[in-house]
C-alpha cells in the first residue's frame, strides 16, 4: 500500500519541531533578541508561496484576483526578509568581546 | 526544474536555516549563522522562480513589489532605534501573519496554480491546511498589531478586560472548528471569508487583556504563532522550506515564552489569561507604611564606587528609557581604570523582550563577556563591594524569596541585597510595573539615589 506523501511532510515537520526545540535552547541567552529577528526573518520563506499566488494569473493577464494577493503577500514578506536579516546583522555587529589591552 | 530537484534544494535551504539559529549558541559564530540564513533564502527565492518557470510580465511585477518590499525593509533596519526592538519585532510577526493569510486566499481563490484542484473542488487536505493556514496567521496579524500599538504607547498598556471574555474567546475558537468542518463539505467561499474575519477577532481579544509588563511573554508566543502559520501554509503548499522553518519558528517561540514566563515565575495560562499587572495588587500599595529610606547625592555615591574593588551593574528597562547605556559605559570605563572589576547583571525579564538588556548594552559598546545572566552572577552578589542599580526594580526585590503573600512571590530575582552596598538610581520609591513595593529601598545599605539614571551616571562620573 503506498504511503500518503502528507504522512513524509509530517514526518520532516514533527522531527523539524524537535531540531528547534534542541537548536533553540543551545541559543545562549544574550543573543534571545537577534533569535527572534532572525526568525522572523527566516519564516519570511513563505514568500515562496506568494510568488507562486503572484504568477498565478493566466496568459495576459498580471493582475488577476488570486495573484493580486499574492503580490501584497510578496511586499509584506520582502519588508520582513529585508527587514530581519539586516536589523540582525546590524544587532550581531555590535556584540563584542573585551579588548584584551595590555 | 525537476520537481525532485526543487523539493531537494528546498530541503538545503530548510538545513540552512537551521544552521543559521544553530550560530546563535555563540556572537563569535552568529554573524556566520545569518549569512546562512540568507543563502537559505536566495536558494529558496530562486527555486520557486526555476519551478514556476514563468517569464513573463507577472515576472517583472514581481522583481517590482519584491524591490519594494525590500527597500522598506532595509529602510527600517537601518533606522530603527535599538529601545525600539520590540516594536519592530511585533510590527514584524504582523507581517509574517498577514502574508500567510494572503496566500492562503490566493491558494482558495485559485486551487489549481498551486496543484490543490479546483475552484469549488479543492482537495479536503490542503482544504483544512489552508484553513489552519489562514486561521493562525489572522490571529498573529490581530494580536501582533494591538502588540505593538501597546508597546508603542498609542493604545494603554494597561489590561483591557471584560465580563465573560474567556468565554467569549472559547465560543470563538470551537466556532473556528466548526466552520472549517463545514467549509470542508461546503467548499463555501463565504465561510472561508467568515473564519478568517474571526480569526483577526480572536486575535485582537486574546492580546487586548494582557497587561504591558507581560509584553516580554506575549512577542515570544507571537512568534511561535508566525511560526505555525507558515507551517501551516508549507503543508497547502506542500514545501518543505516552508515546513521546516514553520517548525523551528514555532518551537523558537514556544521556548522564549517559556523561559519568559519562567523568569517572572507565571504560569503561561496565567499569563494569556491575563490582567495582571493593575487589577490585583492595589490592595497593597494603598497598605504601605512610610519606612526611613537613605538618599544621597554623586558625590556619595562616587565616593562608594571608588573604594570599591568589585561592582556589578544590575541594569533594566529604565536604563534604556532615560537613554543612559552610554552614561554608564563611560561610568564604567573610568572605574576601570582605577582598577575596579566591573561585570552586568542580566535578569531574563529586564527589557522589553528577551534579550533586549544585551543588545542596548551591546549598542553601548559594552564587551559581551561582560554581561552575565542571573543564574551566572547570582552567587557574585555577596562577594562584590558595590551593586549599582540602574532602570531595574521589581527583579531585584527581596521580597519575591521572603512573603510568601507577594504577587512576585517565587520569581527569580537579583541577589542584590547581598552587597555591601547597594547604590539605587531611581526617580523616586514608586512601585515598579508588578505594583509592589520594593523592600530593598530599605535595606541598611541601600543608598537612594533620586534622579534621572543618565543625569546621575554622568554626575558620578565627574566625581570619580
Amino acid at each position: 500500500m503506498e504511503i500518503d506523501p502528507f504522512i513524509f511532510r509530517l514526518s520532516i515537520f514533527i522531527l523539524s519541531i524537535f531540531v528547534g526545540y534542541y537548536v533553540v535552547w543551545s541559543v545562549t541567552p544574550s543573543l534571545h533578541t537577534p533569535l527572534m529577528s532572525v526568525t522572523n526573518a527566516i519564516s519570511s520563506v513563505i514568500i515562496v508561496g506568494a510568488i507562486i499566488a503572484a504568477l498565478s494569473g493566466s496568459d495576459g493577464v498580471v493582475f488577476s484576483s488570486s495573484s493580486i494577493y499574492g503580490f501584497l503577500a510578496i511586499i509584506l514578506a520582502a519588508v520582513n526578509i529585508f527587514g530581519g536579516f539586516l536589523v540582525t546583522q546590524r544587532m550581531l555587529s555590535m556584540y563584542k568581546k573585551k579588548k584584551k589591552n595590555k | 526544474m525537476s520537481a525532485n530537484i526543487s523539493a531537494i534544494l528546498y530541503l538545503v535551504s530548510g538545513v540552512l536555516f537551521i544552521l543559521a539559529l544553530r550560530g546563535l549558541s555563540s556572537p563569535e559564530t552568529s554573524r556566520q549563522g545569518n549569512l546562512f540564513g540568507i543563502i537559505g533564502m536566495v536558494i529558496a527565492v530562486t527555486v520557486t522562480f526555476l519551478s514556476v518557470g514563468n517569464f513573463s510580465s507577472g515576472f517583472i511585477y514581481v522583481l517590482i513589489f519584491l524591490a519594494i518590499g525590500g527597500s522598506i525593509g532595509a529602510f527600517i533596519a537601518y533606522r530603527i532605534p535599538m529601545t525600539a526592538m520590540p516594536e519592530l519585532v511585533a510590527g514584524f510577526h504582523s507581517l509574517v501573519g498577514l502574508a500567510a493569510v494572503f496566500v492562503a486566499i490566493s491558494a482558495f481563490i485559485n486551487p489549481s496554480a498551486f496543484n490543490l484542484g479546483t475552484p469549488g473542488n479543492i482537495k479536503l487536505a490542503s482544504l483544512i491546511e489552508m484553513a489552519i493556514g489562514a486561521a493562525v496567521g489572522a490571529i498573529t496579524f490581530s494580536g501582533s498589531v494591538i502588540a505593538f500599538l501597546k508597546l508603542q504607547g498609542i493604545m494603554s498598556g494597561a489590561p483591557i478586560t471584560f465580563k465573560g471574555q474567556h468565554l467569549l474567546n472559547a465560543l470563538l475558537l470551537i466556532l473556528i472548528v466548526i466552520l472549517t468542518i463545514y467549509l470542508c463539505s461546503t467548499q463555501s467561499s463565504n465561510l472561508f471569508w467568515i473564519l478568517i474575519a474571526i480569526s483577526f477577532l480572536i486575535g485582537f481579544l486574546i492580546i487586548i487583556p494582557i497587561g504591558g509588563a507581560d509584553m516580554p511573554v506575549v512577542i515570544s508566543m507571537l512568534n511561535s504563532y508566525s511560526g505555525w502559520a507558515a507551517a501551516g501554509i508549507g503543508f497547502t503548499l506542500e514545501n518543505t522550506a516552508l515546513i521546516i522553518t514553520g517548525a523551528l519558528v514555532g518551537s523558537s517561540g514556544a521556548i522564549l515564552s517559556y523561559i519568559m514566563c519562567k523568569g517572572m515565575n507565571r504560569s503561561f495560562f496565567n499569563v494569556i489569561l491575563g490582567g495582571f499587572g493593575a487589577t490585583d495588587q492595589t490592595s497593597q500599595s494603598q497598605n504601605k507604611e512610610q519606612r526611613p529610606v537613605k538618599s544621597g547625592n554623586a558625590d556619595d555615591a562616587a565616593f562608594l564606587m571608588k573604594n570599591a574593588s568589585s561592582v556589578i551593574i544590575v541594569p533594566g528597562y529604565g536604563m534604556a528609557v532615560a537613554q543612559a547605556q552610554h552614561a554608564l559605559r563611560e561610568m564604567v570605563d573610568t572605574l576601570k581604570k582605577n582598577d575596579i572589576k566591573v561585570s552586568y547583571a542580566i535578569h531574563p525579564v529586564a527589557g522589553r523582550m528577551p534579550g533586549h538588556m544585551n543588545v542596548l548594552l551591546a549598542e553601548a559598546n559594552v564587551p559581551y563577556d561582560e554581561v552575565f545572566e542571573l543564574e551566572e552572577i547570582n552567587n557574585d552578589f555577596a562577594n562584590a563591594d558595590v551593586a549599582f542599580v540602574i532602570g531595574a526594580n521589581d527583579v531585584t526585590n527581596p521580597v519575591a524569596k521572603t512573603d510568601p503573600q507577594s504577587p512576585i512571590y517565587g520569581m527569580p530575582v537579583l541577589d542584590v541585597e547581598k552587597c555591601k552596598s547597594v547604590l539605587f538610581v531611581k526617580r523616586s520609591l514608586s512601585p515598579g510595573y508588578a505594583g509592589i513595593d520594593n523592600d530593598l529601598f530599605y535595606k541598611e545599605n541601600t543608598l537612594m539615589l533620586f534622579a534621572d539614571a543618565k543625569k546621575m551616571t554622568e554626575d558620578i562620573t565627574k566625581n570619580l
